[in-house]
């Protein structure tokens, strides 16, 4: 199961007004690290259907929000829950420390 | 059991790969959960990698060095080694997973991790205003007024690219010669965007949420000023990733894995290094390549000697000579 695409015109919608945790991945093309953490976040995803939901956000593509949300390094990854950021994590991580960083959502 | 385990996924590995797969050792590599690639993943274009006259991007380069050592047979795993048993004639490698692989030989390719500059500010803004990666985080200064700290190619290189976004682009260095190469420095001394700041280390950096600036302190007298910035990128060099085998295997004064003379032998038999693990003064592309092929030789050669010994040697005896 791959992690959804939002956008600045579905953010509201898909994370903003969701009902449970949202996971959004601050990501570019350009970005090394951030297409070595696509696959991990995929897993987590798959393995934890219903307890978060894992959205992706191209940076390139949606630099307001990026902006808005004060980005300055990627790949970053940004739980939000009621419409506002719960947790905030930076730089790719094995999979074990991404588990670890979430786990108040999965755990 | 495996023939050869090469742990490490950059040009080193990649290469040792190729060569082990070659000559039918079948190599397993383990290539990290999230740095597959190595540090050529976070670079841009490489203008100095033998065969490629126009230049390649480096992620792309290390999935040509990947693709042949598959085509080959390298099998690929995608995980991180979390603890290694190198002593007697079977090492065992365990990773993140849980799995545990064996193998007669072991080729440790694990490269260098960014060196920090260990002061105040930067852990905490790390990810505000700190960062290792211009290629990740540049996007995210145009038009701001940012600083490199270094001085060598790589920070001659970062300056050179921030300059795409960056109104400013500040290099911080504590001499005033450079280590970079003459063409790195030529195109960083050509760019008006790029200010050097000689005789100077940073102090610390300050921020609240993110960073504002940095403090300076002259290398020549001592006395500081503050710098007003937006970000701060680090490329100060880089160390040795020895942490799973530093009480293992013998490291040099520079904290590099010993090896002897110009093979990839460790202190250990049947663990062979290569790289940037055991280089603390080229540390290319193409000189971790070769390093590579050394260690995959060296390895071919040990496992040649032990299928010696175990053919000529009766079975009794030969246990009694492992245990």
């Amino acid at each position: 199961m791959s992690a959804k695409v939002t956008s600045q015109a579905t953010f509201e919608q898909d994370v903003l007004q969701a009902d449970g945790p949202v996971l959004v991945d601050f990501w570019a093309e350009w970005c090394g690290p951030c297409r070595m953490v696509a696959p991990v976040l995929d897993q987590i995803q798959a393995e934890n259907p219903d307890k978060i939901t894992i959205v992706k956000l191209n940076v390139d593509e949606n630099p307001e929000l990026a902006m808005k949300y004060q980005i300055t390094s990627i790949p970053a990854m940004k739980v939000f829950q009621g419409g506002e950021v719960k947790t905030t994590i930076i730089g790719a991580k094995p999979k074990p420390a991404l588990e670890q960083d979430l786990a108040a959502f999965i755990g | 059991m495996r023939k050869v385990i090469i742990i490490g996924s950059g040009p080193a590995g990649f290469t040792s790969a190729i060569y082990a797969a070659r000559a039918n050792l079948e190599p397993l590599l383990i290539a990290s959960s999230v740095e597959v690639g190595g540090e050529l993943m976070n670079t841009t274009d490489v203008e100095n990698y033998p065969g490629f006259p126009d230049g390649i991007q480096g992620p792309e380069l290390m999935a040509k060095f990947q693709a042949q050592a598959e085509k080959f047979g390298t099998e690929v795993v995608y995980d991180d080694v979390t603890s290694l048993s190198l002593d007697g004639p079977v090492k065992s490698v365990t990773l993140g997973s849980g799995a545990v692989h064996e193998a007669q030989a072991v080729i440790y390719a694990t490269g260098s991790a960014y060196r920090k500059l260990g002061i105040e500010g930067e852990e905490r803004l790390s990810g505000y205003g700190v960062s290792w990666c211009a290629t990740c985080d540049g996007f995210f200064f145009r038009e701001k007024t940012i600083a490199v700290v270094g001085g060598g190619d790589s920070a001659m290189e970062e300056a050179t690219f921030l300059t795409r976004f960056a109104s400013k682009v500040y290099v911080i260095h504590r001499k005033d010669t450079l280590r970079a190469s003459k063409i790195m420095q030529e195109r960083a001394f050509a760019n008006e965007k790029i200010e050097f700041i000689w005789h100077s280390e940073v102090a610390e950096i300050t921020g609240g949420d993110a960073v504002n600036g940095v403090i300076l302190r002259s290398t020549t007298d001592g006395t500081s000023r503050e710098l007003a910035l937006d970000g701060v990128f680090v490329a100060i060099g880089n160390d040795p990733r020895t942490h799973l085998v530093h009480d293992k295997l013998a490291l040099t004064a520079e904290g590099t894995i010993q090896v002897d003379g110009r093979s990839s032998r460790t202190s250990v038999p049947g663990v062979f290094a290569a790289g940037d693990v055991i280089d603390p003064t080229y540390r290319q592309a193409i000189t971790a390549a070769g390093s590579g092929t050394v260690a995959a030789l060296d390895a071919e050669h040990y496992l040649a000697d032990f299928d010696d010994a175990s053919v000529e040697v009766p079975a009794a005896e030969a246990a009694a000579v492992i245990a």
